[in-house]
Formats: structure tokens, sequence, C-alpha cells
């Protein structure tokens, strides 16, 4: 396991090494770098698990958030790790040839290996918050691997909302990781399930639930968050098969299945899991029907079975979950190959469309073979491991207490869809003629790197199902008992006697080549049916949330940022104001009353100056006016200080004075010229107002905190030491220059900055008319 | 020791003024203050890791006559994550400051800024703490009005104005609290207001402190100088700014509130969440309305203010640790940022995300130094923005304040769209003028090293958070034992 771990994460240094590699070695960088995957496969083969003990490994990342790297393998984490590893080999060796001469395979390296490190991360992380730490950073690599085409609109545009729709989902669910932390005191997954009957006691779990479902749904593309996979369709083909088919999508689905054990049991699961499935199940049929692009015929199927799986563990039942683990890998493995066959017709014919493709198996003899077995596979016919599969999901729903004959029915639906699907994918470009004749496309031969992966996948579905006993029985046994957390057998088999399941997959079978047939008629009617109802589909509603978005933010932004100096003063003393107010109000039971002495004449001389240069100043016509009133106020205060004999204070505040006035003419000399501002009278009003409140308010701040006597021992001290201790007869000096020169060193560094402000901006306008680049 | 912090930048702005008109010089002696100061914080932080809260008596006089210089965890934090960013930034200032802003008292301005961070950081006591924010002030109210450009000007003197309102309330919550506890060291304030009896007259100051240092750190509602201001001096100043004066604002938020006003913290707090709230809310509403990379980048300042201001207002030990750990991350991340728009600036001339594009087509390293800090700041893993925020969710749910962490979440993902955002405009569309389509235009050396320095260290920040969340944990549970500060002050508790 230690080895595993190891070997996961040194995929984002290999990440990082890769494009140094692609400069060496051009395409065939990818022969290398798809030893990486092989490696853990091989690795993934030895460790096997096949009991409920699974090999873990831990080791402290940030403990103090409860981040710790436990790396875990047990059957469900085993099974989605060898698609992972296993098609993330093949994708590699496919991706450097279908992007041979493509400027950005450098950047195709470097990211689908990060994914790859990452999704291995996600489903061998025994602690929910590395868990989350991998998930992001998948969603991170989908961003760059569907905006690979950047200098494309629609690319720029599907990255970003793959990435803002599973990055919403990300934070929810995180959020609902945290919950459960609180509710087990671990974020340990393995100790979650020891404590489920904790969660299932509390009443934070439905919160968590609902959150972390939000998180698996709208990573597994589920309805109504389905609209940014088919949309994600703009990466190149190995990504979509890789990420957006095989892998990344399933996630949610592992998720689910891995807190299975710990939710499962709320009642919630059952009331919301199946249903959400359900829709998406067939939803994501019927919308692939309207299709006529190879990609998003998939993309469509992709969502109608990412719903099936979602929908089986919904269920629940041990029969269901057998299912949904059975139809994950039988999935991935069809799904990948159709994925990596469209990539390959799109490379050779330069379309993928079908209804203009045509005869394609003369030119591409393999790739029409892999298309071959993955779309029977993906159509549920014998030997191939789709058959079984499908049995399976038809028991499940027949044996469901709840409702099974319109489950059931539901069911079939959908697969009548993936048979169509599956043959106007899989067979109707390589057998059949053309619907449409497009003398622009010259077919050419199929590449060796472009048909091998997708046969080998295609011939693993084919030993799967021949050989069902075998490997597939195991790993899904495994991953069953994981979920289940007992140890569960699976039967795996291609016959097993006349069953209702049977009939019902002839039955498929049948209205499904009927409406393969149909596709000339059909398409066109459901592709018009799901254009009219587009308009109030979730794309339309996350492109009209972005504006609504957008505008609230201008708008609010515009009244707070109003540009207008006046009402950003009014905010800050109103908010002053009403906050002393407040707390005032609420705290004092009796105001204390406070101690006054007579005034002198001569400070009610200089007070009066002081107020009528205040009203003076809001009358005034000029700059220059305002300034000289300003500085009659400053330099009254001044000689206040003086009359309170404190002439050092005065004299450091005709400095300040003097300075201020020079300062503001300078600075205001660039302003454009002075208007005086007529406000309306309720301005006025208002402007009085406030700044009244605010004077009021100083005033009986300093009422109430002089009628407590205070007690200082600071001016006692400074009488007493000023001379024994600091040898100064002047305390005032003595308090400035000695026991608080520190003050007096900041004040006149503060002078001195001024100073250099003076001459700096006095300097720059003679040397350069404008400022320089800023 | 600690007295260096403050000493190092004045004398070298002293001598940087002697060397008026040598260019060369003044560069070399930036250079070399910020490393000195560097490496002194380095020191610092050290010694008081080991051996606890610092403390000198300047001209020793005895607390609480003279003025005490106190720097306990979080000053040392403090201290040491800005002398790094200053360091960085003396070599970025070298070409991302134009010629004659350089004659012209940038760098002596540059290190008078320094003075007044690391006075106010550093210092025990209530009215020196003005003063240094006065240095501050006039600093950078020189330095955004350096160059006197229309729109500096008009920025600045918003800038001033705004500010001077907070040194006002300051000063007069100064005379406030004089008059009431007749001291002026704050370790002795802490006891006296303790013992005042009517607790209406103490929250009534702790409100006006909260309003005058929310002016100075931008917050809800009272942020209106920061956007008005921050895009209109060169962006190598901006970074500067974002990086020492909202956080000095935040760090002296946080030092009052943990040490002077911890009394009536169900109220005090309670404010401090809803205005956090609403500053993380308008400041990404504001950030997504913008099209200049500059106001962008200056609203979501804001916005990240309103995560750190959050921790306060839980007012747990993990949410202040989750706070601290916050102000590193966004120190650095953000200068990044600043630095990264400054290069794209270089090269396409130009901050309007309409006009920029197409620099990740031939400029991958350079598109990585944006997006690297951009991720974080959105808060994705395993960046360091993600541990951030994912200690305050922790700190927030073991309050049960669930309202304000769904707000956070919610403008978690407001900032992955404003980020990727400007990544979709600036790196990934073609630009506008095809003559940047394939543009190989050189970016300075000078301006290069620090960004990837600070790039490399914002990330390391994420993969090793832990034990840089261990320390910010130990600087946390000094903030919320005030009786050790006190101690370490007053000697021992008469």
């Amino acid at each position: 396991m230690t080895a595993l771990s190891i070997t996961i994460l040194t995929g984002f240094l290999i990440a990082i090494l890769a494009p140094f590699l692609t400069r060496l070695m051009k395409h065939r960088a990818a022969f290398v770098l798809a030893l990486y995957p092989l490696a853990v496969v091989i690795q993934l083969l030895a460790l096997q698990p096949d009991t409920l003990t699974a090999p873990s490994i831990q080791f402290p990342w940030v403990p103090s958030m409860g981040l710790w790297m436990t790396f875990t393998l047990d059957g469900l984490g085993f099974l989605i790790a060898m698609l992972i590893a296993g098609i993330g080999t093949l994708v590699i060796l496919y991706g450097g040839e279908y992007l041979r001469d493509d400027p950005y395979l450098e950047r195709f390296f470097l990211w689908v290996i990060i994914f790859m490190a990452s999704m291995l991360g996600v489903v061998t992380s025994g602690n929910a918050l590395v868990l989350f730490v991998f998930w992001e950073l998948t969603s991170i690599s989908s961003f760059f691997l569907i905006g690979y085409k950047f200098e494309y609109e629609s690319a720029r545009a599907a990255a970003w909302q793959a990435l803002l729709v599973t990055g919403a989902g990300g934070l929810a669910m995180l959020a609902g990781f945290v919950l459960l932390g609180q509710i087990t005191g671990s974020f340990e997954i393995n100790q979650w399930m020891q404590n489920s009957n904790l969660v299932q006691e509390s009443a934070l779990a439905p919160a968590a639930f609902i959150l972390i479902l939000l998180g698996a749904m709208t990573k597994s593309a589920q309805f109504p968050f389905h609209f940014w996979l088919p949309n994600a369709m703009e990466a190149p083909t190995p990504v979509s098969a890789y990420l957006h088919s095989a892998t990344m999508v399933k996630a949610g689905v592992y998720l689910l299945a891995r807190l299975f054990p710990v939710l499962g049991g709320l009642a919630l699961w059952n009331q919301v899991v199946p249903w959400v499935g359900l829709l998406t199940l067939v939803g994501g049929a019927l919308l692939a029907l309207g299709q006529t692009d190879l990609k998003k015929l998939l993309a469509y199927t992709t969502v109608s079975s990412l719903g099936g799986m979602v929908f089986l563990l919904g269920l629940g039942t041990p029969l269901a979950v057998k299912s949904a683990m059975l139809f994950l890998l039988t999935h991935a493995l069809y799904k990948g190959t159709l994925f990596l066959v469209a990539g390959g017709v799109d490379h050779s014919a330069g379309s993928r469309d079908i209804r203009k493709l045509g005869k394609l198996a003369k030119l591409m003899p393999f790739t029409a073979l892999a298309a071959g077995l993955a779309a029977l596979s993906m159509a549920g016919i014998p030997p191939l491991i789709g058959f079984i599969s499908k049995e399976y999901v038809y028991e499940s729903t027949y044996y469901y207490s709840n409702l099974p004959f319109i489950l059931t029915g539901l069911a079939v639906l959908a697969n009548v869809a993936n048979v169509a699907v599956a043959g106007w994918v899989g067979i109707r470009p390589f057998w059949q003629q053309p619907e449409q004749k497009d003398e622009d496309l010259h077919p050419h031969k199929e590449s060796l790197w472009l048909w091998i992966p997708p046969l080998v996948l295609a011939i693993t579905g084919l030993f799967m199902g021949v050989f069902s006993q075998g490997t597939a029985q195991t790993w899904v046994a495994a991953a069953t008992s994981a979920v289940l957390q007992e140890m569960s057998k699976v039967k795996l088999s291609l016959w097993h006697g006349i069953t209702p399941m049977l009939l019902l997959s002839v039955l498929t079978l049948m209205i499904g080549v009927v409406v393969y047939l149909a596709s000339r008629t059909l398409i066109p009617r459901l592709a018009a049916f799901w254009n009219k109802l587009s308009s109030v589909g979730p794309n339309i509603f996350y492109s009209r949330s972005m504006r609504a978005f957008l505008s609230v933010a201008g708008w609010q932004t515009k009244i707070l940022q109003s540009g207008y100096l006046r009402y950003y003063i009014i905010t800050i003393l109103v908010t002053t104001v009403t906050l002393a107010v407040v707390t005032l109000a609420t705290r004092y039971d009796s105001l204390p009353n406070p101690q006054w002495t007579q005034p002198r004449f001569y400070d009610v001389i200089f007070i009066v100056i002081i107020i009528v240069s205040a009203i003076l100043v809001t009358r005034a016509e000029s700059r220059l006016a305002t300034i000289t009133l300003l500085g009659a106020i400053g330099f009254s205060i001044a000689i206040l200080f003086l009359l309170y004999s404190a002439p050092d204070l005065a004299m450091v505040q005709f400095a300040v004075e003097t300075l201020t006035v020079v300062l503001f003419v300078l600075v205001i000399y660039q302003l454009p010229k002075y208007t005086k501002s007529n406000y309306p009278i309720h301005a006025n009003v208002l402007h009085i107002i406030v700044s009244a409140a605010g004077g009021i308010m100083m005033v009986v701040l300093m009422l109430l905190t002089s009628a407590v006597p205070s007690n200082s021992t600071l001016a006692p001290y400074f009488m007493e030491s000023s001379l024994p201790l600091a040898k100064g007869h002047n305390v005032v000096n003595v308090i400035l220059v000695d026991f608080r020169g520190l003050d007096t060193l900041g004040e006149i560094t503060v002078l001195m900055i001024a100073a250099i402000g003076v001459f700096a901006l006095l300097g720059l306008k003679k040397g350069s008319k404008r400022g320089g680049n800023g | 020791m600690i007295i260096y912090p403050i000493l190092i930048p004045l004398v070298f702005a002293i001598i940087t003024v002697l060397f008026w008109e040598n260019q060369r010089v003044k560069r070399a002696l930036s250079i070399i203050s910020t490393g000195l100061l560097m490496i002194v914080n380095i020191n610092i932080f050290f010694v008081v890791y080991r051996e606890g809260i610092q403390v000198v008596q300047v001209g020793d006089w005895p607390a609480p006559f003279g003025i005490s210089l106190v720097v306990d965890l979080f000053s040392a934090i403090m201290l040491l994550t800005t002398s790094i960013v200053a360091f960085l930034l003396a070599f970025y200032s070298v070409d991302g400051i134009d010629l004659a802003r350089r004659k012209y008292g940038y760098f002596p301005l540059f290190q008078f800024l320094l003075v007044g961070v690391n006075g106010a950081l550093c210092t025990g006591d209530l009215f020196n703490l003005y003063v240094w924010f006065e240095v501050m002030l006039m600093s950078s109210f020189v330095l955004i009005a350096l160059g006197g450009e229309r729109t500096q000007i008009e920025g600045a003197i918003k800038y001033v104005i705004l500010n001077l309102l907070a040194s006002t309330l300051f000063l007069s919550a100064i005379g406030l609290t004089y008059n009431l506890a007749g001291t002026l060291n704050m370790a002795d304030l802490a006891l006296r207001l303790q013992a005042v009896s009517s607790s209406g007259q103490v929250t009534v100051i702790a409100v006006l402190f909260l309003v005058a240092f929310g002016i100075k750190s931008a917050i809800f509602p009272l942020f209106f100088w920061l956007p008005a201001s921050y895009h209109t001096p060169p962006v190598t100043i901006t970074a500067l700014f974002s990086a020492l004066l909202t956080k000095v604002g935040m760090y002296t938020l946080i030092r009052f509130f943990t040490l002077l006003f911890p009394f009536e913290s169900e109220y005090t707090h309670t404010i401090i969440l809803i205005s956090a709230g609403f500053t993380m809310l308008t400041g990404v509403l504001g950030a997504a309305a913008q099209t200049d990379l500059r106001r962008l980048l200056s609203f979501h300042i804001i916005s990240q203010i309103g995560y750190i201001f959050m921790g306060l207002g839980l007012f747990t030990e993990y949410a202040i640790a989750a706070s601290i750990y916050f102000l590193v991350h966004i120190i650095l991340a953000k200068t990044a940022l600043f630095l990264s728009a400054g290069m794209v600036e270089s090269i396409q001339g130009s901050f309007d995300l309409k006009k920029l594009g197409g620099l990740y087509k031939h400029r991958v390293g350079l598109s990585m130094l944006f997006l690297l800090p951009a991720l974080s700041v959105a808060g994705l893993p395993p960046f360091s923005g993600f541990f951030a925020k994912l200690g305050l969710i922790i700190a927030g749910l073991e309050s049960k304040q669930y309202f304000i962490i769904g707000l956070a979440l919610f403008v978690s993902l407001m900032t992955l769209f404003s980020m990727t955002k400007v990544w979709n405009e600036a790196y990934w569309k073609p630009p506008k003028d095809p003559q940047y389509a394939d543009q190989q235009k050189p970016v300075s050396r000078w301006r290069l090293a620090p960004v990837i320095i600070i790039v490399v260290l914002s990330v390391l920040l994420g993969l090793f958070a832990n034990p840089v969340f261990e320390v910010c944990q130990m600087a946390a549970a000094q903030l919320m034992d005030p009786s050790q500060y006190i101690r370490a002050v007053l000697g021992m508790v008469r």
C-alpha cells in the first residue's frame, strides 16, 4: 500500500515533468508516460483486495485541520482505480497519436496526468478532506482539458461552466463533510462508518446528506445539473472518453457508494436518491435520441447511464448495489471504447455527424470491430458483459418492493435508447450508406494507435462477458462487499434460464431496433421538441443566473461605490453614530452627571471663531477661501492649546497647520476648476443632520468618559520624575523628548515625509508632464 | 532587538534621502535595507517562538510610564511576512517603478512606509500606535499622489480624506480612553478597562475603535477609499499597499478585540460577524462588476478582508488562528496577483480585460504565475487559500454559525468565478489587438524573479500548511489569553 500511495503521488511530479519530456520526444513521449498508469495497474493487481479488510496506510499532512493522508484500497476503490489506471494507459497512448501534431500536446499530457493522479487519489483516500482535495484537483484538470482549444469561445465557455457547476457542488460537499466531521469527531471515512449510528441520530445529518448529494450530483451530471456534461464535449475526444465518460463523472457515483454505509440508513436516502437517478436515467436517454453528433449521442447516454447508477444505489438493496457496481464497470468499458472510436472516426473522416458518415468499415476495419463489440455490449446483447449488466438492472427493479412495474418500464425505456444509440454510433457509420452525401469528406485509413486502444477495451468487455465467472465476478463482488460492508457473493452468468429478465431483454432489443431504423423521422422531431423545451432548461437557467448575478453585482457596486466623496463620508458618519447610539442605548441605565468648569471669556472667543469658520467653510465660494477658513480653525485650536499652557503642542500644531495649507494648495492646484455644488434642500438638510449628529456624539462621549474621575498614575509620575530622573524642569518638554520620545520621533518622521511629498509633487510636475506608465 | 524593525528602515530612509540624485545607490540601499529587515525579522520570529513575548521599554522608562514595544507571536508572524514581501518588492521596484517616480522619492517613501508598518506591529502603546498610523498614512498618501496624474490626485484625495476621518476617530477614541482609564500602555489598559465598572463606556469606545480601524482595514460599510484609490498608482505600489495597509488595520483590530475589548464579545463580535459577512459579499460582487484587472483585484482585497474579520467575529482560539493563517496567505497570494497583473501590463500595455488576451498561448510560465495564486485566493486545494478557508469553516461550525459559513462558501464560489473570468479573458481569449497575438516581449528579470519566489512561497504555504498553522494556533493561544501579554509588559501583576 505504501508503494501504491507513493506511486499515485509521484503522478503529480511526472505531470510537471511531462511537458519537458514532450519537448524532447514529441508525441513519442506517450510511450514513456503511459508507464505511469501501467505501473499503477500492476501495483493494483498485486494488492487486489478480496476481503473486507482493506490495506491502509496513514501519514499526517495537516493534522491540525484533520487532514491525514490515509490511503485505503478496498474492493470499491480497487474497481474504479483499475478503470482509471487501465483506461488511462490506453488514453495516453491514444492521445499521443490523436494530438500528434498539436502544438499543445505537452499541456494535454500535463493535465491528463494530473487528473489521473488526482482521480486515483479520490478513490483511494480514506480521509474525507483529502478526498475533497483530490476531487477539486480533478475539477481543475477537467477545466483545462475542456478548455484545451482555448482559442474557441465555445471551449472556454464549456470549461468555465463545468468548473463552476462542479465547483459549486464541491463546496456544498465540503460543508457536508465538515458537518459529518462535527458529528463524528473525525474526518476519517472508516470512523464515519463505525459511527454511522451517531450520524443517523444527529439532527444535522439530513443537511450533511443533502450537501454531499449536491456534490455527487454536480460531478456525476445528475439532473438538473447534467447540462455541463454534453457541453464538455468541446474537449478533445480522448479527454471526453476518459474524464467525461469512463472516470471523472463516476466520482459522484463513487462518493455515494462510498458513503452508503454512513448515509444509506437515512430515510432521505431512499426518498431522494432514486428519483434523482431515475429522472436522469430517463431524461438523458430521451435527450440522446434527438442528437446527430457522435459525441453528443454518447454524452447524453452517459448522463443516462450515470443516472442509472445513482438510481440503483438509491434503491440500496443488495441486488441493486451489485447491479450498480457491475454497470459501472461495464459502462466504462463500452462507453470508453465508443468515445475512442468516435475520435478515430472524426480523425479519419473529418466529421462526427452520423447522417454524413457511412461505409467506413473498409477503411477502418479494426475500429469497426472495436465499435461493433462495444455497441453490442451497450445494446446488451450476449455474450458481451453489457448483457449481464442489463439483466441485473432489470432484476433489481423487478424485485424492488415498491412500484416494480413503473421502475422496470422506465429502465426498459432507457435501455431502448441505449440500443438505438449503440447502433447509430457503433454500427451505422461503418456498415450503412451515409444518409447525406458530403463531398467535402475524404476519409483516410485508420492509424495504428487510434484503433489499438479501443480494440483492447472492447475485447476486455468481450472477455469479461464470456468468462464472466472470472475476473468480473471477483471484482464486482469485492466492490459490492465494500459498499454493503458485508461479504457479498456475486454470480455472473450469461444464461440463467428463461426468466422475466430475459424476456425484457428481448423486448428491449426489438423496440430498440425499431427506433434505430426510425432515425430519419425520430431524430429531427425529438430534436425540435427538446429545442422548444430548452428555453426552460437548466442550461438557460445557468446563463440567465450568470447574467442576473452580473447585473446585481453591477447595481450594488454602483450604489455603494458611487464615486461621490460626500456619500462615503455620510455613510461612515452615519455608521459611527448609529453604532455609538445603539451601544449607549442598550448599555446605560442612567447617564452619569458630567462635570463642568466655567469657561473663560477668551476660550469663548476662539471657540466662536472656530464655529463660525466651520459654518463659513461650507458656504465658501472658492478653494482658497476654504483653505483660509480651515487655517483659521487650525490656528484657533493652536491658540487654545497655548491658553491651556501647552506651548509645545501649540507650536507643533502651528507647524502642522502651515504645512497642511501648503500641501493642500499644491494638490488643489491640480484639481479641476472649483464649482460650488448647489445641493437640493433635502440634501443640505441631510448634511446638516449628519454633521450635527457626529458632533453631538463626540461631545456626549467626552462628557460621559470624564464623568468618571480618572485615577491616572501617569501625570503624578511625570511630575515627580521629570527633574530627578530626566533632568528637565519643563515637564511637557521632558514628556515629548524623553518619556515619550518615540512618539516625537514618529511625528518628526511624518513631517519629513510631508516635506518629501511637497518636493516630489512639485518636482515631478515640472520634470515630466506625464507621470510615467502608471 | 525589537527596536530594529523600526530603526532599520528609518535609518535607511534618511540615508536614501541623502543620495537623492543617485538612482543606483538608492535602489541598492532599498534592497539592502529590506534584506536586513527580513533577516532581523526572521531572527525575531525565532526568538519569540522559543522564548515567548519580547518587550522593550523605550528609554528604559518603566511601563506604563514610557512607551513599551511588544512583540508577541502574532506580531512576529506579521513582521516576518510583511518584510519578506517588502524585500521582494524592493527587487520588483527596480523595473516596476518608472524613472520619474524613482527620482522623486519613491525609495525613501517605501522605507518610511515600512517604518510606519513595523512601528504599528511592534508598539504596545495606544498613542504611539496612532503615530505609526500617521507615518503610514502620510507616506502612502504621497506614494499614491506621486506622479501627479489626474486620476491619481483624485484617488489620493479620497484616500487621504477618508483616512483622516479614521485618524480623527482613532485619536478621539484614544482621548476618551485616556480620560476613562488614565493610561496609554496597552497592557495596563487591558487591566484597567477590566476594572471600569460601567461596561457601556468601554464598549462605546470599543465601537469607535472598531469604526476607526474598520476604515483602515476597508470593511463594510467603510471601505470606499480603497476602490477609489488603489487602481491609480503604478501596480507595484498597489501591491505594496495591498500587502501592508489593510492588513495592519486588521492586525490592530485583532489585537484590540482580543487584548483590550474582549469583555462584551457577545455584542461586539456580533457586529463584527455581520460586517464581515457583508464585507465578503459586497467585495466579491464589486469584483464581479469590474473589467479592469487592477480594480477587480482591489475589490477582492475587501472581500478577503471579510474572511479575516469573520475569524475575529467567531472569536474562538481556532478561528483566530485561521484568521492569522489567512493573513499570511492573503498577503503572499494577493501580492503575487498584483505583480502578475503588472507583468501582464508591461507586455500588453493595458489592464483592460476586454483588450488583453492570448497569454496562455505562448507564455505558459507567466500564466502559471497568475494561475496558482488565483486558484489559491479562490480557495481551491491544495493551495493555501483552501486551508485558510477550511480553518474558518471548521471554526464556524464549532460555533454553530451556519449562516456565515454558507455565505463564506458562496463568496468562495464567486471568487472562483471572478478569478477564472480573468483567466478566460486575459490568458485564454485571443487578444483584441492582433499585434499581441504572438507577442514574445520579454519580462525583466527584476520583475520575474521576485514573483516566482512569492508564488513558490505561496504554494509551499499550502503544501506545508501544518507547521504554519500550528504556529498560528500558538499565536492565537497567546492572543486569547491576554494575561501573558500583560505579564510580559508590566512584570508581575500588581
